[in-house]
């Protein structure tokens, strides 16, 4: 195997260990954004579903308008808002921050996050409305306080619900991504690029990507199958 | 007040141009979309087998990376075929494959793929008994598509096509990245010229917010009045 891998590289002179090692690279770009910014977006998200659903519109109301204002605006605006726009705001360049934001990484990072945030807490917020009514009169009639019946009551039973959409938001935020490399960063994509401009082989260079994407896309899907199968096991038909 | 640095004019035919292409799009993808959903549901199998592979590589690729895979790729394709077609039968073929067109290829094959799904669900949603009614009328096949199928299918399929335009009309803005000079591009220049990005952009995401309020009233209106025939229980 390892004599046709090394065959195939002295074969043609666009997969060569430099391109391929340069994918790499970009991949692990991917994943390292893509894996950050659902994981602080989701731990944003929860709070902000659980407030949602509260009935006092000064609580619900801005949280609305900023799931509305970032549902409903595309994704490459917001990236260039905040790529461009922090360093616009007065005095950043003089501030520490600015060492951190100078970077396309953070930047992306932000904007990818507040991005899945947004989208994330309505899927949440979609899960915990749909929970049946008995399900809280019987938790309240047990005594069990707000707290107690949102984490043993509300929240479980939410995530069952919401796992499906959030598998599909998950996949969503992975071919998003790809749009960081506008801003000059080498994601997957920004690694295709690169090589397309150096070799003026459009085919070679974004089929191959497409199909790395496609690969983690696959990875996806079967992961959350599984873990749906894990969460929905006691709804499974008794002989299977 | 608003004042877009002499940038309005050109703003406001971006913004035409992101209309055009989203329409034309819709149109692309409604087409590919109705074919793929008969595909899926035919009983041919390697109809279904293009088909459920069509879904599934587009759905897996990101948008991006198949604009760019089109509009560079593209014009390779096109210069091939118009060198062949030169030397073999001398006929002069050539055409410029710019990011319009191969923005509204793209978005047109990607939404064709998630209608192709809205569609077969909507199919499947129509009650058999109908078309079994249908046929012993003595109603042809394509009489029976047009008349039952059809009509009842939109119903179902309305919600899901909404969803899909909401996704289709953001995923315009991609298009700016090949170098279409829609509302998302000038903004970025003018942006980048005159160092003011909030003034450029946030007008910009304010248009597509509005296009989106007003695409959700405008559907929410053709779901009435499609289930208008439908008792609702409540």
């Amino acid at each position: 195997m390892p004599d046709l891998i090394s065959q195939w590289l002295n074969q043609n002179d666009i997969f060569t260990v430099m391109t391929l090692l340069e994918y790499w690279n970009g991949l692990v770009t991917t994943v390292h954004l893509v894996f950050l910014s659902l994981l602080i977006g989701l731990v944003i998200a929860l709070p902000l579903a659980i407030l949602r659903t509260v009935r006092n519109p000064f609580v619900s109301g801005p949280i609305w308008v900023f799931t509305y204002l970032f549902r409903g605006t595309p994704l490459l605006i917001q990236l260039y808002i905040i790529y461009y726009g922090i360093a616009q705001i007065p005095g950043i360049q003089e501030t520490f921050w600015w060492l951190i934001f100078r970077e396309p990484f953070y930047p992306a990072l932000l904007a990818f996050t507040l991005n899945t945030a947004a989208y994330t807490t309505e899927i949440i917020r979609g899960a915990i409305i749909a929970t049946p009514v008995g399900e809280i009169e019987a938790a309240k009639a047990y005594g069990m306080s707000w707290m107690l019946r949102m984490r043993r009551i509300i929240l479980p039973n939410a995530a069952r619900r919401a796992v499906q959409a959030y598998s599909n938001e998950v996949i969503f935020m992975l071919h998003a991504s790809a749009i960081a490399s506008v801003v000059t960063m080498v994601d997957l994509t920004g690694a295709a690029r690169n090589i397309y401009a150096r070799t003026y082989a459009p085919f070679d260079a974004f089929i191959f990507v497409a199909l790395i994407y496609l690969m983690l896309t696959f990875i996806l899907v079967f992961v959350f199958r599984k873990l749906e199968n894990h969460l929905l096991r006691h709804q499974r038909p008794v002989n299977s | 007040m608003l004042d877009l640095k002499g940038y309005g004019p050109e703003l406001l035919a971006g913004a035409m141009v992101t209309m055009e292409l989203a329409f034309l799009s819709l149109a692309v993808s409604l087409i590919l979309g109705l074919v793929g959903a008969s595909a899926k549901l035919s009983d041919n199998r390697p109809l279904r087998a293009i088909a459920t592979t069509y879904t599934t590589c587009i759905r897996g690729v990101p948008d991006i990376v198949m604009m760019m895979l089109f509009y560079y790729g593209g014009q390779l394709a096109v210069n091939s075929l118009s060198d062949v077609l030169w030397e073999a039968y001398e006929i002069d073929f050539f055409f410029q494959f710019d990011p319009f067109i191969s923005g509204v290829v793209t978005i047109g094959l990607i939404f064709g793929a998630y209608m192709t799904e809205t569609f077969r669900g909507a199919f499947l949603a129509v009650d058999t008994g109908q078309i079994e009614a249908a046929r012993a009328y003595g109603f042809s096949r394509w009489h029976t598509f047009r008349r039952i199928i059809f009509p009842q299918m939109l119903r179902h399929a309305l919600p899901g096509i909404g969803n899909n335009w909401q996704v289709l009309l953001k995923t315009t803005a991609l298009v700016s990245i090949i170098g279409l000079t829609d509302m998302v591009r000038v903004a970025e220049e003018a942006a980048k010229a005159e160092r003011m990005p909030f003034h450029f952009f946030i007008p910009v995401a304010f248009v597509y917010l509005s296009l989106t309020a007003v695409s959700e009233l405008f559907i929410k209106w053709l779901d009435i009045r499609a289930n208008v025939g439908v008792v609702q229980r409540s």
